[in-house]
C-alpha cells in the first residue's frame, strides 16, 4: 500500500493503495468513474481507453502507480464546465455512431487522442486509430464517420 | 461430458413454412377521436393477447407523462426508441412525455424473450394496439366526467380540450390518479400512417446521451453500498473437476478475498474487485492445461458420419421426370462462431432471506426467473428478475450464466448485493456459440435457367438452449453441489431456418440430421440461416453462370414474390455499371429471412491480393422490412448485421482440441478491426400499407455468399468452408 494522488478530469484524489492495481479499478470503483469499462483486462478491446495527458491508453494494463500526476480524462471529463459536448461526442450523437454503446467510450477516447494530434485525418489514420478499439454490433463505419464529421467541425 | 451423437428428422416443405402468429394489419383512417375505418377481424397481436389488461401495459403518471412497460429488453437494437414512437403517436403525446420500462418481472408484462427480429412485431405492435385503445377509453372518460360529447374533445399532449368552450382536462385528472383496468378489445382505431408524427422518422436513441457521457448505463454500472464483488472459477476443460486449490497456494502477497468451493464452482469474493480478480487468475494459473494441438478440422468430416438408415445419400428425387438437368452439387460448412459481447457478462444479486433480486441482462426475464427457480429450489413469487442494457449480444449469451452465478452467491451471503462479472477467458470459452452446421446441397438446372430441383441434407446441433424451467439450461446449474444437467437439447429446427430456398423450385427435400458436439450451443444472431443462406446462395450462383445470366438476373427469374424482386433490381440499378479493378470482384445474395420475413439482398465488393488475402470494401444491401418505425434504427441494424457477419464469414471459428476450448480471448479469436471493416449503405423499401416485418437479423444471411460469391469471380474458386481465411490461389 502506498498512498497516491492522480488527477482524474481536473481534480486531484489522494488515497492509500497498491501502486500495481489497474487504473480501471482506482476509476471505476474508488471513483465511481463507470464511463470505462472493462472488456478483457489484456489491452485487447479499447473499453476501457482513457486519456493520460494526450494518449489514449488502456487503463486495464496501466497501474496506478505510473500515472501519479499526471492528467488523467475519462470519458466523463470531456465536457465542458459548461455542460457544452466535445464535439467528438456531438458528432458520435449526430451520427447515432453506437448501437449497445458499450465499447463506444473507448472509442471517443481514442477519436480524441487522434484528433489532438492531427485535427485533419484521412480515412485511414482514423481507422488505424480505432484498431485497439473493438465493436461487435458492427457500429464502426458510424464511428468512422462519426470522428470525420467532428474533424471537419472542429476546424 | 456429452456424447457426440445424431437424430435425424425428415420433414415436409410445409413445417419449414409454417410460422406461427403471423398478424395482418389495416391502417384505418382516424380523425382524433371520432372511429375511423375499424379494425375488424383481427386478433390482438402476440402479446397483447396474453396481457389483455392497459395496465399491463400503460401508466398516467401524475403531470400527465405515459409510461410504457415492454417485456423486450435494450440491447442496442432500439426496441425502447420505437415504443416510444409508438405509444406517443397513438396517445397525440409528445415523445418527451413517453418513459419506458424495460423487462422487469416486478413491472412489465411477460414476452418471453428479447429474440429473432420479433420485438417490433410483437412488442412494439402490442404497445400501439394498447396505447390507441387508452386513448379512446381517456376520451369516453373525460367526456363522461365534463358532460360532453366526444366528438367535440381533443387530446393533444396528456390534456383534454373541449373545442368550442376551452375546457380542459389532463388525463391524469381523468383517472382520478387511479389506472386504465379494463381489457383491450377491438375493434381499435390506429393512427393512419398518413398522420404520423413520429413512426417512420429517425427519432434518435434516448440512450445515447448516457452513452456519449460515459454515465452509468449498463448492468456492469450498477452499485449498492457494501456490494461484493466475486469471479467465479469454473471448469476450464470438457468434463474437468475442479482442484481445491487457494490463493495462497500460489506465489505472491496474501489477499483479502474469501474462497468458497460450492459444487464444482470456486468463488472468489471481496469488497476489493483487483483482489478478487487477482485471486481468480492466481489460482486460475495454477491449473494446468494440456497441450493437444487444435482438432476442430475433422469435425465437417465427423459430422456426416453421423448417419442413420433414413438418410443415405442423397439422390436423385423420386418421380422426378425431368431429363436433361444440369445438376449443381456442393458440401458447405461452417463452424461455430461466438456471439462474443465486447464486455463480459455481469449479474447483481440481492437475497433478504425470503426475496431474490436479480438485475441482468438476460434476454427474457421471465424465463431466466424459471430457471433460477428451478436451480434454487426457491419459489417464482420470492425472485424479481430486472432487466438492465448490458454489452450486445446477439441471442443467448453468458449473461444469464453470470446473474445465475451471482444468485447462487446471494444465497450464501444474504443481506449483500454480489456482483458477478465473467472474465474475457470465461466468456470466450463459455458462452454458448452458434452451432458448426454442414450443407450439403444438391440442385437441378433446366436448360432456360429455372431450377428444377433442390436436395439438401444439413448437419447441425441445437441453436437454442435459453433459460427455461430447465435448470440445467444454466451453465451454474450443472456445477452445483446437487449437479442439475439440462436434460432436453432445446431448439433444434433453428438450424433448417432458411434451408428451404425462396425460389421457385419444382421440387424441394430437406433433410435435417441434429448431432451434439462436445460444444455448449445457442441461439446466435440468424440461427441457422445465416449457414444456409450461404449455401443456397453459393449455388444459386454457380447456376447463374451455368445459365450464362447476370447473377441478380437469374435470381428475379427464380421468384415470383414481387416484393423479393423489388430488393434485387434495386441492388441491380445500385451496382450497375461499377467499375471494377482486376483484383476486385462482385458478388450478391439474397434472402428473406425465415422465408417468412424482411427482404434482403446484400452485394459485397471485396478485393483478394496475389497472397489470397481477401479485403471486403464495400457492402450494399437493400432491405424491405415492411412498415418501419424507425429508419435509421433499422439501417443502423442492418449495418451492425453486415460488419458483423462479414467478420464472421472472413475470419471468425472457435478452435478447440478434445480437452478443450482454445478460443479463449481476442487474441486467439479475433474479429474484424477497424482498418479492415467494410464501408456499408442501406437502401430501405418501404411499401406503403404493409405490417413491419422482423428486420434486425435480414443482413445477417445474405452477407457471407455475397462475399464468397465476389472472392469467386475475382479467384475462380468457390469457397466452400466458413471462414475465408486466406484463399488457396494454386491451380
Amino acid at each position: 500500500m502506498a498512498l497516491i494522488t492522480i488527477r482524474v478530469n481536473g481534480e486531484s484524489h489522494q488515497f492509500e493503495e497498491d501502486q500495481e492495481v489497474p487504473l480501471l479499478y482506482v476509476l471505476r470503483n474508488r471513483l465511481r468513474l463507470t464511463g470505462p469499462k472493462f472488456g478483457c483486462g489484456l489491452g485487447q478491446c479499447g473499453s476501457c481507453k482513457v486519456l493520460v495527458g494526450d494518449v489514449a491508453q488502456f487503463s486495464c494494463l496501466v497501474p496506478v502507480g505510473s500515472v501519479v500526476n499526471q492528467e488523467i480524462t475519462t470519458i466523463e471529463g470531456l465536457q465542458s464546465d459548461t455542460g457544452e459536448w466535445h464535439p467528438v461526442q456531438q458528432a458520435f450523437m449526430e451520427e447515432q455512431a453506437a448501437q449497445c454503446g458499450y465499447c463506444t467510450g473507448g472509442m471517443i477516447i481514442s477519436a480524441v487522442a487522434l484528433l489532438r494530434k492531427n485535427n485533419q485525418p484521412e480515412d485511414a489514420e482514423i481507422r488505424e486509430a480505432l484498431n485497439g478499439n473493438l465493436c461487435r454490433c458492427g457500429s464502426q463505419a458510424r464511428v468512422i464517420k462519426a470522428i470525420d464529421r467532428a474533424a471537419k467541425a472542429d476546424k | 461430458m456429452k456424447a457426440e451423437n445424431s437424430h435425424i428428422v425428415k420433414a415436409g416443405r410445409r413445417d419449414f413454412v409454417r410460422q406461427l402468429g403471423t398478424l395482418v394489419v389495416g391502417f384505418p383512417i382516424l380523425s382524433w377521436n371520432n372511429p375511423g375505418e375499424v379494425i375488424q377481424d383481427l386478433k390482438l397481436p402476440g402479446s397483447l393477447s396474453r396481457h389483455p389488461s392497459l395496465d399491463a401495459w400503460l401508466e398516467i403518471l401524475e403531470d400527465n407523462r405515459i409510461r410504457v412497460f415492454t417485456g423486450k429488453i435494450e440491447l442496442g437494437q432500439g426496441i425502447s426508441t420505437v415504443i416510444r414512437q409508438v405509444a406517443a403517436e397513438e396517445l397525440f403525446a409528445d415523445i418527451e412525455q413517453v418513459e419506458v420500462v424495460v423487462a422487469d418481472t416486478g413491472r412489465t408484462p411477460n414476452e418471453g424473450y428479447t429474440a429473432g427480429s420479433g420485438s417490433v412485431k410483437g412488442s412494439a405492435m402490442s404497445v400501439r394496439y394498447a396505447a390507441a385503445f387508452a386513448r379512446k377509453k381517456l376520451c369516453e372518460l373525460a367526456a363522461a366526467k365534463l358532460g360532453l360529447s366526444d366528438d367535440q374533445l381533443i387530446l393533444q399532449g396528456g390534456v383534454v380540450s373541449h373545442k368550442s368552450s376551452g375546457k380542459q382536462i389532463g388525463i391524469s385528472e381523468i383517472l382520478n390518479g387511479q389506472q386504465l383496468k379494463t381489457e383491450i378489445e377491438l375493434p381499435v382505431d390506429l393512427v393512419s400512417q398518413e398522420n404520423y408524427r413520429y413512426v417512420g422518422t429517425d427519432v434518435r436513441h434516448k440512450a445515447m446521451e448516457s452513452i456519449v457521457a460515459g454515465k452509468p448505463w449498463f448492468v456492469q454500472d450498477l452499485f449498492f453500498d457494501g456490494m461484493l464483488h466475486a469471479r467465479v472459477l469454473r471448469p476450464t476443460t470438457f468434463g474437468q473437476i475442479l482442484p481445491d486449490l487457494k490463493p495462497e497456494d500460489g506465489k505472491g502477497f496474501p489477499l483479502e478475498v474469501e474462497v468458497r468451493r460450492h459444487g464444482n464452482l470456486l468463488a472468489f469474493v471481496s469488497e476489493h474487485e483487483y483482489q478478487v480478480v487477482k485471486a481468480y487468475n492466481r489460482v486460475r494459473s495454477m491449473i494446468s492445461i494440456p497441450d493437444s494441438g487444435t482438432s476442430h478440422g475433422d469435425l465437417r468430416d465427423r459430422m456426416a458420419k453421423f448417419e442413420t438408415e433414413n438418410e443415405g445419400q442423397l439422390s436423385p428425387l423420386e418421380n422426378l421426370d425431368e431429363q436433361d438437368l444440369t445438376w449443381v452439387e456442393g458440401s458447405f460448412y461452417k463452424p461455430y462462431v461466438m456471439h462474443g459481447a465486447i464486455g463480459p457478462a455481469c449479474g447483481v444479486a440481492h437475497y433478504d432471506g425470503t426475496e431474490l433480486t436479480i438485475w441482468t441482462h438476460s434476454q427474457g426475464v421471465y424465463p431466466f426467473r424459471s430457471a433460477v427457480s428451478a436451480m434454487l429450489d426457491l419459489d417464482e413469487e420470492n425472485i424479481r428478475v430486472i432487466g438492465v442494457p448490458g454489452s450486445g449480444c446477439f441471442g443467448h449469451n453468458s449473461s444469464d450464466d453470470a446473474a445465475a452465478d451471482a444468485a447462487v452467491l446471494a444465497l450464501l451471503y444474504p443481506g449483500k448485493h454480489i456482483r458477478v462479472q465473467w472474465m474475457r477467458e470465461q466468456e470466450h470459452a463459455g458462452e454458448p456459440y452458434g452451432s458448426a452446421m454442414r450443407m450439403d446441397v444438391r440442385a437441378g438446372l433446366r436448360g432456360d435457367g429455372t431450377v428444377a430441383t433442390w436436395q439438401a441434407g444439413i448437419w447441425t446441433d441445437s441453436h437454442s438452449t435459453r433459460p427455461n424451467s430447465d435448470a440445467g439450461t444454466l451453465l451454474t446449474a450443472r456445477h452445483l453441489p446437487k449437479p442439475k444437467p439440462m436434460s432436453g437439447r432445446g431448439y433444434l429446427r433453428g438450424g433448417v431456418r432458411n434451408a428451404e430456398p425462396y425460389y421457385h423450385v419444382g421440387m424441394t427435400e430437406i433433410q435435417a440430421h441434429f448431432f451434439e458436439g462436445k460444444q455448449r450451443v445457442s441461439s446466435l444472431r440468424s440461427l441457422g440461416a445465416y449457414a444456409n443462406a450461404f449455401a443456397i446462395e453459393s449455388v444459386m450462383d454457380e447456376m447463374s453462370m451455368l445459365a450464362g445470366m447476370d447473377p441478380l438476373d437469374f435470381r428475379i427469374k427464380n421468384l415470383s414474390d414481387k416484393r423479393a424482386i423489388a430488393v434485387l433490381e434495386k441492388l441491380k440499378a445500385t451496382t450497375d455499371g461499377m467499375q471494377l479493378n482486376d483484383d476486385e470482384g462482385l458478388g450478391f445474395a439474397f434472402c428473406r429471412y425465415k422465408n417468412n420475413d424482411a427482404y434482403c439482398a446484400v452485394a459485397a465488393r471485396v478485393k483478394v491480393d496475389n497472397h489470397g488475402q481477401v479485403e471486403v470494401e464495400e457492402l450494399w444491401a437493400v432491405l424491405d422490412a415492411g412498415e418501419v418505425m424507425n429508419p435509421d434504427g433499422l439501417i443502423n441494424q442492418t449495418e451492425g448485421g453486415m460488419i458483423q457477419a462479414a467478420s464472421w464469414t472472413l475470419m471468425e471459428q472457435v478452435t478447440f482440441t478434445s480437452e478443450m476450448t482454445t478460443s479463449r480471448n481476442w487474441g486467439t479469436y479475433p474479429i474484424l478491426r477497424c482498418p479492415d471493416v467494410p464501408m456499408v449503405h442501406v437502401d430501405l423499401i418501404r411499401p406503403a400499407g404493409v405490417p413491419p416485418l422482423g428486420g434486425g437479423e435480414a443482413a445477417t444471411p445474405p452477407t457471407p455468399a455475397a462475399i464468397t460469391n465476389a472472392v469467386f469471380r475475382v479467384t475462380g474458386k468457390r469457397i466452400y468452408d466458413l471462414p475465408i481465411g486466406t484463399v488457396s490461389l494454386d491451380g
